[in-house]
């Protein structure tokens, strides 16, 4: 069997043993590092000359149906892979102490992980869909019993929003699976692609809305994204590493791995909509990230808008956008876990993330106050993190796209888009200096304390993932790029 | 094996049984149960070696009895739920024994294990009816022992209460349905569906309306069975007020074989274009509405019982949606493996829910608050079957739901999936409240005992939680059962 099988089994042992016994966190970090370290021995033995699908393995489950269990990783795959297990690292790792089922909590986090890595690495339609969906089911227990504020409410809305969105998205699975030659019918999603390549399978422009509607509620497109930011804000910290930093991201590997290869006309014609809608995400979600006056809200609401430049990629329908909207993927999910990882620190010192009462804490955790102007430069998108080849890539790839035309919609857009960029600099420079600058607001007590010692190591493992990576994109690049090689000039 | 003996084990079983039970001493007639399900499994297994071939066509009792193997499925889906019911009533017992009149204290209960015998052996005669007097008498069969069943806690009103509303809409439905056959076999000269089925294509366009309204009749008839709306009105109370067992008995066996019953008929009559045009519309609608209220009606019971009532009604519309689909090419299998699903997964949550409801002395949500605190693993164990329910992937109720989503998708019901789709969110929404229950909420007595979960109980719990995800994930077993 693949050795991918044991990437997704070591999260749900681990789980079942959290469960069961005492030391749930010493077990979950070691299930976690144990993952890591598989992962980047994957990475490295992963062969970049032949790429395509690697470490293949399956078996068939229904006949009828064609239904299989089957993994496979190609490079987009292996990159997504490392993001989960590094976040999943961190997120575990930087679990404070908790009161009530530590070893729930715990489970609860490695089958989230689970559930994106099976979904990352399955091969077959119904096991991309229903892995995923296995991974919501822990977030919607760790929001409602471990949140805060209205936790109940919203563990209900999130539940709903992303459950109707996984249906949509299922019909239009359905669509996809049924527009299939009856000859060729299979639910082998590398099949589907060649397919979709080579022109032989266009299930038409309801099934892509379907697919962008679905997808889209789960990656928060606007207008679909009002779950998000009380979704981030009331979840425990590692809760929201996890699902901003990877389970969210599901949706745009999902349009990837199917609405690129199988719908490129779709997406051009729908263009428009699309464009307008992502800079509702960048502009509009983007000015009302600036008005937040809570930290936790305001990552949430910056986790929104910084979709729309995911999108951005995938509407350019071109090597160099697609690269960067896949690079965009790994570097967004880093730097959130990042920024909640510090958020849920500065909470549970502080007491309160309101920008109002905080105010002066570089003073007496100086350490704290580096690390999160890291995550919060990382965010920007400043030169050396992974976020600024990844916009680059973005804007060239959306700037290029029929660049023989004038200056059409898609310029237009970039032109507005880039603003995007200034944007989040303002809220986060301006949260950087409310909450660790200025005056000691009056939270801001003395004797707290720094950054302690898990929190930090985790958030500088993130970090110095942005940093290579940043200084050195190929290393992903690499991996990614033949993936898109069908849109190769 | 010729199968007509699986009928004939039941009833003799069933007999042997009152008779064991009156000479039985007061106090020892509860112990029937244990040859109850003993004989029940024996004739279960004894399914798997049916050969549908065997049976010799030109008998006399083939004009009504067929043995093909969506008989067989079901009969295997009847003896299930009748073994989980039995076991189910063994937990059960203390509660009906409580309402029983204090002088015959102990010794009432031989009965309520007896009588679901009887039920199990007129739901396989259903299984095989194709002639509509046999349907008619095998349903009459599974009615009256319900009639008695749900009213057996004779001094508990709410139980009184259902058995009065059952057997007056039940009498009711009865009604509707001899009265369609009558008029079927007006306008057919035939009972039997096969003959029916030869001689429609023949009728003159005249008799068209007159063969409709006895369809119409008898579908009425059948949606009382299956609680489609709008005959589900007294599904609701009478689930409320039976005695659990029976409820899950009723939301399960009897659902089952009213669809059987409706998949044979419409057999029979969609064999000319203009009947089935109009039957598969009629079956479209039903279906919408069903999905739709029993979905809505559901989100604000804060009981359980009538919650998983009119859950077991939006069930019935998205099992409609599939046999309105019956066009598709793996529709038919697509209801079954619903039909399966939705058996596994109910009968768990009503066996949790008569384990709780036991020792906690109700079955509103709220009793279920803390539920995680006192006993995870049903707490559990009802995730899992609220999660099924609800249609999560990885469990077969998903799959269910999948399967049939997909035959409506060929059939082009594009409408009826957008509702299922909006009645599938709703779903989450109020199955998701017993989740809230027992993982959120504190339990009112923080010190409260462990609740006593019997070994047969434990067993079926385990085996059900077992079958919820492994079918959910390796569906071919059930697949292959039902070819």
């Amino acid at each position: 069997m693949s050795p991918l099988l044991s990437l997704i089994l070591i999260p749900l042992v681990t789980a079942a043993f959290c469960m069961a016994g005492s030391a749930p966190r010493r077990i979950s970090l070691f299930g976690a590092g144990a993952n890591l370290l598989l992962t980047l021995y994957l990475l490295a033995s992963y062969n970049l000359e032949i790429g395509g699908y690697q470490f293949v393995g399956g078996r068939l489950l229904a006949p009828f149906y064609g239904l299989a269990f089957s993994l496979g990783a190609d490079g987009l795959s292996m990159v997504m892979l490392l993001l989960t297990t590094l976040v999943t690292l961190a997120a575990v790792w930087v679990t404070p102490p908790i009161n009530r089922y530590a070893g729930m909590f715990y489970a609860c986090l490695l089958l989230i992980s689970a559930g994106a890595i099976g979904a990352f690495v399955s091969t077959d339609l119904f096991f991309f869909y229903a892995f995923h969906e296995l991974a919501l089911v822990p977030t919607f227990l760790l929001i409602g019993i471990w949140g805060s504020g209205e936790r109940q409410r919203i563990a209900w809305k999130v539940t709903i929003y992303l459950a109707t969105g996984s249906f949509v998205l299922l019909l239009g699975l359905i669509g996809i699976w049924l527009a299939v030659p009856a000859g060729l019918r299979t639910l082998d999603m590398r099949i589907l692609q060649q397919l979709g390549v080579a022109g032989i399978l266009s299930p038409g422009p309801a099934v892509y809305l379907l697919l962008l509607a679905g997808f889209g509620s789960l990656i928060a497109l606007f207008p679909l994204h009002s779950w998000a930011p009380e979704a981030y804000a009331s979840a425990p910290a590692p809760a929201a590493m996890l699902h901003a930093g990877v389970l969210k991201k599901f949706g745009l590997y999902g349009l990837l791995r199917l609405a690129v290869p199988i719908f490129p006309e779709e997406i051009q014609q729908f263009a428009g909509l699309l464009l307008i809608l992502l800079l509702g995400n960048i502009i509009y979600v983007g000015f009302v990230t600036i008005a937040q006056k809570r930290l936790d809200l305001m990552l949430g609401y910056s986790s929104v808008m910084h979709m729309g430049y995911a999108f951005l990629g995938l509407v350019a329908l071109n090597q160099i956008g697609l690269a960067g909207m896949s690079l965009m993927i790994v570097a967004h999910g880093l730097t959130i876990a990042a920024l909640f990882a510090l958020c849920g620190e500065i909470g549970s010192r502080w007491g309160t993330l309101e920008f109002a009462k905080l105010g002066g804490l570089a003073a007496g955790a100086p350490k704290l106050g580096l690390l999160f102007g890291f995550a919060a430069m990382a965010s920007i998108g400043l030169p050396g993190f992974l976020s600024f080849p990844s916009e680059v890539l973005i804007f060239f790839g959306a700037f290029a796209q029929g660049v023989t035309g004038g200056f059409n919609i898609y310029q237009t857009s970039v032109a507005f888009a880039l603003w995007g960029v200034v944007i989040s600099a303002i809220y986060m420079l301006r949260a950087y200096r409310r909450i660790f600058w200025g005056g000691r607001g009056v939270a801001a007590v003395d004797g707290v304390g720094d950054v302690s010692c898990a929190v930090r190591w985790a958030v500088i493992l993130l970090l110095a993932a942005l940093l290579v990576t940043g200084f050195r994109p190929a290393l992903l690049l690499d991996y990614i790029n033949p993936v898109f090689d069908y849109f190769a000039p | 094996m010729n199968p007509i003996y699986l009928e004939i084990a039941v009833v003799v079983l069933g007999l042997l049984l009152l008779a064991a039970e009156s000479f039985a001493g007061p106090g020892r007639k509860s112990g029937i149960a244990h040859p109850a399900i003993t004989g029940l499994i024996l004739v279960f297994v004894a399914t798997f070696w049916i050969d549908p071939l065997a049976m010799d066509v030109t008998a006399p009792y083939a004009r009504f009895y067929s043995a093909d193997f969506l008989a067989v499925f079901f009969k295997q889906l009847a003896l299930l739920s009748t073994i989980v019911v039995l076991i189910m009533a063994q937990e059960y017992a203390p509660v009906v024994e409580a309402s029983l009149p204090s002088s015959r204290r102990g010794a009432g209960l031989g009965e309520f294990y007896a009588l679901p015998v009887f039920t199990c052996a007129g739901l396989m005669w259903m299984a095989s009816a194709v002639d509509f007097v046999l349907i008619f008498v095998s349903l009459e069969l599974v009615t009256i022992s319900f009639y008695i069943l749900v009213s057996y806690m004779r001094q508990d009103r709410g139980s009184l209460e259902a058995g009065v509303k059952f057997l007056v809409l039940g009498a009711l439905s009865t009604g509707f349905l001899i009265y369609g056959i009558t008029w079927i076999y007006g306008v057919t000269g035939q009972t039997n569906l096969h003959a029916i089925a030869a001689v429609i294509p023949a009728l003159k366009h005249a008799a068209a309306p007159a063969l409709l309204f006895g369809l119409g009749l008898v579908l009425v008839s059948l949606g009382f069975k299956v609680a489609a709306v709008p005959f589900q009105f007294w599904v609701p109370d009478v689930y409320q007020g039976a005695p659990t067992p029976i409820t899950a008995f009723l939301s399960v066996a009897s659902k089952a074989a009213g669809f059987v019953v409706l998949l044979r008929v419409l057999q029979a009559f969609v064999v000319v274009p203009y009947l089935q045009e109009k039957i598969m519309l009629l079956m479209a609608i039903l279906a919408g509405i069903t999905m739709v209220f029993g979905n809505l009606a559901a989100i604000p019971q804060s009981n359980l019982k009538r919650l998983l009532a009119y859950s077991s009604v939006a069930h019935a519309g998205y099992l409609l949606l599939g046999v309105a689909s019956l066009g598709a090419p793996f529709a038919g299998m697509a209801v079954l493996f619903y039909l399966g699903a939705y058996l596994i997964m109910t009968l768990l949550a009503f066996l949790i829910m008569a384990v709780v409801s036991k020792t906690v002395g109700g079955d509103d949500i709220a009793d279920f608050n803390g539920l995680n605190q006192r006993a995870p693993h049903l707490a559990f164990a009802m995730l899992l079957a609220m999660a099924s329910l609800a249609g999560v992937p990885l469990t077969v109720g998903f799959l269910g739901k999948l399967f049939i989503f997909e035959a409506a998708f060929q059939q082009g019901h594009f409408v009826l999936i957008a509702l299922g789709i909006v009645t599938v969110a709703s779903g989450f929404y109020y199955y998701l409240k017993v989740v809230r229950a027992m993982y959120w909420q504190q339990p009112a007595d923080p010190e409260a005992p462990e609740i006593p979960v019997g070994v047969a109980a434990r067993l079926t719990i385990a085996i059900l939680c077992a079958l919820t995800i492994w079918l959910g994930v390796y569906p071919a077993p059930l697949l292959s059962l039902i070819r």
